[in-house]
């Protein structure tokens, strides 16, 4: 935890996860990559919406802001606009940001506006007990699919991809120095960037479908991730039931707020007031 | 005062809106409010503000309360489809106390209804729309010149209060165009939040002062505190305790009802002897103005009493008024939704409810006849 204390509010900790989720892990990743990019505590702003990720913002010493359900986005689109300096970064969940949010998420990649986005990825709705979320795989257990779910779920980065985010990549609670790094690159990344973050839940998702302990359940992320790097030289056998890690896709077009600012020079110019 | 013009009603909340001193809009297209947005899409970069046209309602509103909390004024228009779909985070704001103005351009309801017709219907989806309660401010002007100044009112309200502002147009004030003779920039009340002045490390952002309101720091200005729509304690940190819970929705009512004569805006004319006193409100008062008018000339003694202010609700100014009025006639572009509350300050057999919904105005004559009837006349 060394360094990354005075990111923490002490007086709101301990924290009101359960033993075992990997959300812990994933809020120290993201503070190391603050950190690690000595971004000024000041001119950072945390957002999140609804759901067990969502309390992550309450834990970090920022100017926070815990929104409604699926809004997360709405509301840093808002601030990144009002107040371009400021770094800004969304905690949200697989269901807050690709069900009841996913249409600001695409719109928010589409528009390229300038914030991190890191998706607490379990699979599932932990906060309310254990319904099925755009994440949940076909076939497993949820409380609102208690025969096996029969819809396919979302690739959050195909979709991010699709949708114009510019730095999209994948971690997990496991690789948790890997996510500290695509993180950074994330903040680092002048444009929309989503790091999908797997993590487990225990007692919503395991338990019901038979996963084993938390520590199982990182040795299943452990042992179903593949590099990134890794993939050109594995045949599609090999990536049966993988899934891909690292920085998945990169590229750079116009920023939102740039081009605001760019078109408030244009209406100057033109002899505006 | 600048030379008379002609202006719209949408327009003036535009214009009133920049003199309040906006920097932010945030909308979603909506049939009577469009202008709203597109003055402002023109008028915000040449003022050094922001304007973004989101995806939908819901994110226009989540926009407004994101630009707001980092220290500018932000506003959005909608009508009544949209304002339903804005009410989630509309409770959101007045949970967190952030200051923003929601302009609402009534349309005929329920549903999409009648687009571009008018209506009052959105009186009761202003004041209890959002889960849960607490004080509301709404406005409602009723011309093109008081919708420039409303509209100012609306966004010190919000500051002075940090709360959501509502202010209730109706279509037939957003679209009607009148010439109007605006203030110079100079000669406008602009109120702006309180700030926080002590060591950031003691800022407590829901710790309010003796008059219920905290002050409310800029996001970036190394004020920490966190924001929520969960019962929270004076740092804003999410809390379970009840006598806290208590007390938060207490302030979220009494910061706003002991503001009342501040908030409260109201017109009277002809009610010191009136027999028959009109109550009406928004668009509604211009017909109700011509019929009092008529009214009189014919020798009934009418008067009107204007509510500009809807919510938090005069039921002292309108009890007031109608104490020597053998009659309280009511006229509205709904069903029927003030007139009920005007009934818990006025006896209800002195009451008469007006109500026109078929997406027409009411003529002058629709209110006269009643008033005659009223009046003891023919």
């Amino acid at each position: 935890m060394a360094g990354i204390e005075k990111y923490l509010r002490q007086s709101a900790l301990p924290h009101i996860w359960c033993p075992g989720c990997g959300n812990g892990i994933l809020l120290a990743a993201i503070l190391r990559a603050v950190d690690k990019l000595g971004l000024d505590q000041k001119k950072t702003v945390v957002v999140s919406g609804i759901g067990c990720s969502s309390r992550a913002s309450g834990y970090m010493n920022f100017n926070t802001v815990h929104t409604a359900h699926g809004r997360a986005l709405t509301f840093a689109t808002g601030i990144k606009l009002a107040k371009p300096e400021l770094n800004v970064i969304v905690l949200t969940g697989d269901g807050d940001a690709t069900a009841i949010g996913g249409n600001h998420f695409i719109h928010a990649a589409r528009r390229n506006v300038d914030i991190t986005t890191v998706i607490f990825n379990n699979s599932i709705y932990g906060m309310t007990g254990g319904q099925y979320s755009p994440l949940t795989p076909m076939d497993a257990k949820a409380t609102t699919a208690p025969f096996g779910h029969i819809e396919r779920s979302f690739d959050i980065a195909a979709l991010a991809i699709a949708a114009g985010a510019t730095y999209v990549a994948r971690g997990t609670a496991f690789h948790a120095q890997l996510l500290t790094d695509l993180v950074v690159k994330g903040i680092e990344n002048k444009g929309f960037s989503v790091i999908d973050a797997i993590t487990q839940c225990p007692i919503s998702y395991g338990r019901k479908n038979k996963m084993g302990s938390a520590a199982d359940m990182l040795a299943w992320q452990r042992d179903h991730a593949v590099m990134a790097q890794a993939v050109a030289k594995m045949s599609p056998e090999d990536l049966q039931g993988k899934f891909v890690i690292g920085e998945l896709y990169r590229t750079v077009a116009p920023e939102y707020t740039a081009e605001y600012d760019k078109l408030i020079a244009r209406v100057e110019k033109k002899g505006g007031k | 005062m600048a030379k008379p013009q002609l202006m719209q009603g949408n327009q003036a909340c535009a214009v009133g809106a920049l003199a309040a001193g906006v920097k932010f809009f945030a909308g979603y297209p909506i049939t009577p409010s469009t202008e709203v947005a597109e003055i402002l899409a023109e008028m915000l970069p040449k003022f050094g503000g922001k304007f973004i046209q989101m995806e939908d309602e819901i994110a226009s509103m989540g926009a407004v309360c994101g630009a707001a909390l980092t220290g500018v004024k932000a506003i959005t228009a909608t009508s009544g489809p949209g304002f339903s779909l804005k009410q989630e985070l509309i409770g959101y704001a007045a949970m967190a106390e952030i200051p923003c103005v929601i302009v609402n351009v009534q349309r005929l309801g329920p549903s999409t209804g009648k687009p571009t017709s008018p209506a009052q219907g959105d009186v009761m989806q202003a004041r209890w729309g959002s889960h849960g309660d607490r004080g509301v401010i709404a406005l409602s002007p009723t011309s093109v010149r008081e919708t420039f100044d409303i509209t100012v009112k609306a966004f010190n309200f919000a500051e002075k209060f940090r709360t959501p502002v509502i202010l209730l147009l109706d279509e037939v004030i957003g679209h009607m165009r009148e010439t109007v003779e605006l203030p110079e920039s100079g000669e406008v009340e602009v109120i702006d939040r309180k700030r926080p002045s002590g060591p950031p490390e003691d800022y407590q952002a829901y710790k309010p002062d003796a008059d219920g309101v905290a002050p409310m720091a800029d996001f970036g200005e190394g004020y920490y505190y966190h924001v929520t729509g969960l019962v929270h304690d004076y740092k804003g940190m999410p809390s379970q305790n009840n006598a806290l819970t208590t007390e938060l929705i207490d302030r979220l009512h009494t910061k706003i009802e002991r503001a009342r004569d501040e908030i409260t805006i109201y017109h009277e004319d002809y009610t010191d002897d009136a027999d028959v006193l009109v109550v009406a409100y928004g668009g509604t008062t211009r017909a109700a103005i011509a019929a009092v008018k008529e009214a009189r000339a014919q020798g009934v003694k009418a008067g009107l009493l204007t509510l500009v202010t809807i919510w938090p609700f005069p039921g002292e100014i309108v009890a007031k008024a109608a104490q020597k009025a053998k009659k309280v006639i009511v006229p509205e572009l709904n069903y029927g939704q003030l007139v009920g509350e005007i009934e818990r300050y006025v006896p209800r057999e002195k009451v008469v409810s007006l109500t026109r919904y078929d997406g027409e105005l009411f003529r002058p004559e629709e209110i006269l006849n009643p008033i005659i009837t009223a009046g003891g006349g023919k």
